[in-house]
């Protein structure tokens, strides 16, 4: 029953959202401030994440790939594909999850509990629309941006830990990477991050949104964003997999 | 003016306010006081629409706001100026920004003219030159005079203030006190003050509505306050022995 009842409350929340704006020059300056926040806050761990899990794939890949009749080149293929199929997309947007998510519901939560929420409402402004629906906004463009710095960051990492360990050089890791490449697979990995960055900035946003209570409830508040939005994108996952693969 | 119209709210099994009704007049200083848990911010959320009543009637200049089209709730809404008790202000945006947004959200005015109405509003509750001013780089009173000053800038009908002393030393209530009495007065504003403070009731109090168990139990002025036989608004006032005190002897002197 608490399901459908907080499921009901997040379908509303999201009709009122998505309504038009008060003001547009308020509308792009929050927009453009959760794009700074969202993509160029998230830059960082994205590149360290990305470079890394690459260079492990590779090395973990080799690992198990011992026959000596199987080409160096699967290495290149196995780590590309997995990059851009899985490793960027999901991982990524995980590790996102955690940051983009934990923060949202934080903010919204602690305007809540301040009752800046309220004034907003007593003002006459769709408070709903006026800070949820930049951050979504800002969360569809900016996610997608950063699964492709991500999947561009996993292929190097793997490339150059291949090359600097002697597992293959960067002429065989492209050679690899190029003969399975698919367009497919990179569509299918911008499916994921839209519906991602979706759930991550709607889903944190509603957990801040039902606060009541104080400093503790917007610590626990955060820390359920961060536990649903990994839920659901672990389920869209597999749901998306199942439908489009 | 705003009238309450046997105002009813139930939460759950709990029934909060059991019918209040009053009348709030403008240019005066319509005061609700109550212990804690008496329903007077509940009240005070129904007028302002955050809490919707179970029954009753909430009119604003005649018009019942819950019986009104979302376009015209809207349109009453911009009439309304709230001050919240922690001021409720944006962090993330400056005392100019805080005071500016009803106007980017509501006016047509240019950069210039909202700029300008930021400073007149801004210099009349005494906050001249703070305009870059983040709110942590300010006081506690400061700040409620940014929320007073933000719920003035659109020149409300009506001004809620929700324990506009809570927080404060007594010099600088005395100040807010003044400040919500002199703009009541200036721009003939239906002003309603939700508070605990009785230094501020017996100064500025032009009606007050005394709340108890989610009832109406007294209602009156500053005057009739002194005078009042109603036991439980005497034990909640004159709680201390200095107020039985002074209660005696301004009743003495009227």
């Amino acid at each position: 029953m608490r399901f459908f009842y907080h499921f009901g409350n997040y379908l509303m929340l999201l009709q009122r959202v998505f309504k038009k704006p008060e003001s547009g020059s308020l509308f792009r300056e929050s927009f453009v401030r959760s794009c700074w926040d969202i993509g160029l806050g998230s830059a960082g761990i994205v590149a360290i994440v990305s470079l890394f899990t690459g260079m492990v794939t590779t090395v973990q890949t080799a690992y198990q790939l011992v026959a000596s009749f199987i080409p160096k080149t699967t290495i290149g293929a196995i780590v590309s594909d997995s990059s851009i199929l899985e490793l960027a997309p999901t991982i990524m947007t995980l590790v996102l999850a955690g940051k983009i998510g934990s923060n949202i519901a934080s903010e919204i939560g602690t305007m809540k509990v301040s009752e800046q929420i309220d004034a907003l409402e007593v003002m006459g402004v769709n408070s709903a629309s006026f800070l949820v629906l930049p951050k979504i906004c800002a969360a569809i463009i900016m996610i997608p941006i950063l699964v492709i710095f991500a999947e561009i960051l996993c292929l190097v990492g793997g490339m150059i830990v291949g090359d600097i360990t002697g597992i293959l050089t960067t002429d065989e890791f492209i050679q690899g990477a190029r003969s399975t490449f698919m367009p497919f697979t990179f569509y299918f990995s911008m499916i994921k991050a839209f519906t991602y960055s979706f759930f991550i900035a709607s889903v944190a946003s509603y957990q801040g949104y039902i606060i009541t209570g104080g400093a503790r409830e917007v610590g626990e508040a955060s820390t359920k964003a961060v536990v649903y939005c990994c839920m659901i994108i672990l389920l869209s996952d597999y749901i998306l997999a199942q439908l489009l693969l | 003016m705003i009238v309450l119209k046997d105002i009813r709210k139930t939460f759950g099994d709990q029934e909060v306010l059991k019918g209040i009704s009053a009348t709030f007049m403008p240019g005066k200083v319509n005061m609700i006081i109550g212990a804690s848990g008496s329903g007077k911010s509940v009240l005070m959320k129904t007028m302002v629409g955050l809490i919707v009543p179970t029954s009753g009637e909430v009119l604003l200049d005649g018009q019942n706001f819950y019986q009104l089209e979302e376009e015209d709730k809207k349109e009453i809404r911009e009439k309304i100026g709230m001050l919240f008790q922690g001021a409720a202000l944006f962090s993330s945006m400056t005392v100019e920004e805080n005071v500016i947004l009803p106007l980017k959200m509501f006016s047509n005015r240019s950069k210039s003219e909202m700029l300008d109405r930021v400073n007149l509003v801004l210099e009349r509750v005494g906050l001249t030159g703070n305009n870059k001013k983040f709110p942590s780089e300010i006081s506690g009173g400061m700040q409620k005079r940014v929320g007073i000053a933000r719920a003035i800038v659109l020149n409300p009908a009506y001004l809620f203030c929700d324990e506009p002393n809570s927080g404060l030393d007594p010099l600088t209530s005395i100040k807010i006190d003044a400040l919500i009495q002199e703009i009541t007065q200036e721009y003939n504003i239906t002003t309603v003050v939700n508070t605990h403070d009785m230094n501020s009731v017996m100064e500025i109090g032009d009606y007050i509505l005394f709340a108890h168990k989610g009832e109406k139990s007294w209602e009156g002025n500053k005057t009739d306050i002194l005078l009042s036989d109603n036991p439980i608004l005497n034990q909640f006032v004159f709680a201390t022995q200095f107020l039985q005190e002074f209660r005696t002897n301004r009743a003495k002197k009227l």
